[in-house]
């Protein structure tokens, strides 16, 4: 499934941003003609965050609604999902306003552990990021 | 002491990136990329086999690479065209991505290739979100599958500059409602154009190749309207414009 592939590359993303900090949530803006399931989104980020810094972290999902306008007649609305994008009265193609968004737009971290010699908690045992 | 940060960062950005250098490397070697799609069983690779043998009748200089989860099937099969062939093993991964296309390349891609054809991964799901580098993006299915394939595989469909069927010869026997796919073709994909294929006969072979070459020699592709929200209203990111992690209340 290529959720795990868009899961992935979340993580990746947002690693570097995180720096020592952890972060608490993600939150992506998915269009609904971009072909990911948030459902299995969800799941695979749970998967791909294991052993980083996005571990544990809850997956914010806005979904964004496919719209389009036909610049014949002036009409706009939801392209619906499988989308409708010609207009049948002016025969001629829709123009797309929205609903292909993959994007990361917020990112809530919290201070890290950080080097201060604590007692070994049960959630820092080491781990090496196992990534295909 | 939580901290948000708002942010403007394409998932696949890396991936974009990729691409991006990808197209400039393929530039560079004077080669065009084009990225075929489709579903296991579609007649890619007898499509493939005999496109590659005709661009080299016609004395172009074409290789392909051809991505399998594990099998080297296709490869051996392709390379009976004598064009150089490259095998992509994914291991297990189902669609190509630019970074791994390239590192595949760089070491192989023979000078003065023309033509690169890209097999990706038999699906039409995961290869339709990554861009690699492809100057051109082509949609098999065969009249076997059936006309609600478009509407079944949106995003794959709507994404295509051009769309092919295979097995053209076997529509009439498995009762292949022309009208009905490209009415559902039009639907996701207006104005794409249609190559009507037959490996086995080799009809529409030669029209295909010819817009291909088209293509290559400047003509531009079709712009799909699913595609072009993507260029136009979503800015395209270019390397390193992601929003600094600024602390925000
Ligand atoms: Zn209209």
């Amino acid at each position: 499934m290529h959720e795990l592939s868009i899961a992935t590359a979340v993580v990746d993303e947002v690693r570097p941003l995180a720096g020592a900090d952890v972060v608490r949530s993600v939150t992506l803006r998915i269009g609904e003609l971009a072909a990911v399931v948030p459902e299995a989104l969800e799941f695979a980020f749970a998967v791909a965050a294991e052993g980083t810094a996005l571990a544990g972290a809850e997956l914010r999902i806005d979904t964004v609604e496919g719209r389009a306008r036909c610049d014949g007649c002036g009409r706009e609305g939801p392209t619906g999902m499988p989308p409708v994008l010609w207009c049948e009265a002016c025969a001629r193609p829709l123009v797309l306003l929205s609903g292909r968004e993959l994007e990361i737009v917020r990112l809530v971290t919290a201070p890290g552990p950080g080097p201060v010699p604590a007692a070994p908690a049960a959630s820092d045992k080491e781990r090496s990021p196992t990534r295909r | 002491m939580c901290r948000s940060v708002d942010l403007h960062r394409a998932v696949l950005a890396r991936n974009d990136e990729n691409a991006t250098a990808l197209r400039r490397y393929l530039d560079r070697h004077g080669t065009i990329a084009v990225n075929l799609m489709s579903s296991p069983g579609s007649g890619k690779t007898e499509l493939l086999e005999l496109l590659l043998t005709r661009a080299r009748a016609r004395g172009t200089p074409v290789a392909a690479v051809t991505a399998d989860l594990a099998t080297e099937n296709d490869a051996r099969r392709l390379a009976r065209s004598r064009a150089p062939v490259r095998q992509i093993l994914t291991d297990g991964l189902c669609h190509l991505e630019a970074g791994m296309l390239q590192a595949r390349l760089e070491p192989w891609l023979p000078e003065g290739t023309r033509l690169l054809f890209v097999e990706n991964v038999g699906n039409l799901v995961c290869p339709a979100s990554y861009d690699l580098g492809e100057t051109l993006r082509i949609v098999l299915v065969s009249v076997t599958e059936g006309e609600d394939k478009p509407l079944k595989y949106p995003a794959a469909f709507g994404l295509a500059q051009a769309v092919v069927v295979t097995k053209s010869d076997l529509g009439d026997a498995v009762g292949f409602d022309r009208a009905g796919f490209l009415a559902g073709l039009r639907q996701v994909n207006p104005h794409v154009p249609v190559f009507e294929t037959s490996a086995r006969t080799g009809a529409g072979v030669d029209g295909l190749l010819a817009h291909v070459m088209a293509c290559a020699d400047g003509r531009a592709p079709h712009t799909p309207v699913l595609a072009r929200q993507h260029e136009g209203l979503l800015h395209r990111h270019a390397p390193g414009t992601a929003t600094a992690p600024g602390a925000a209340p």
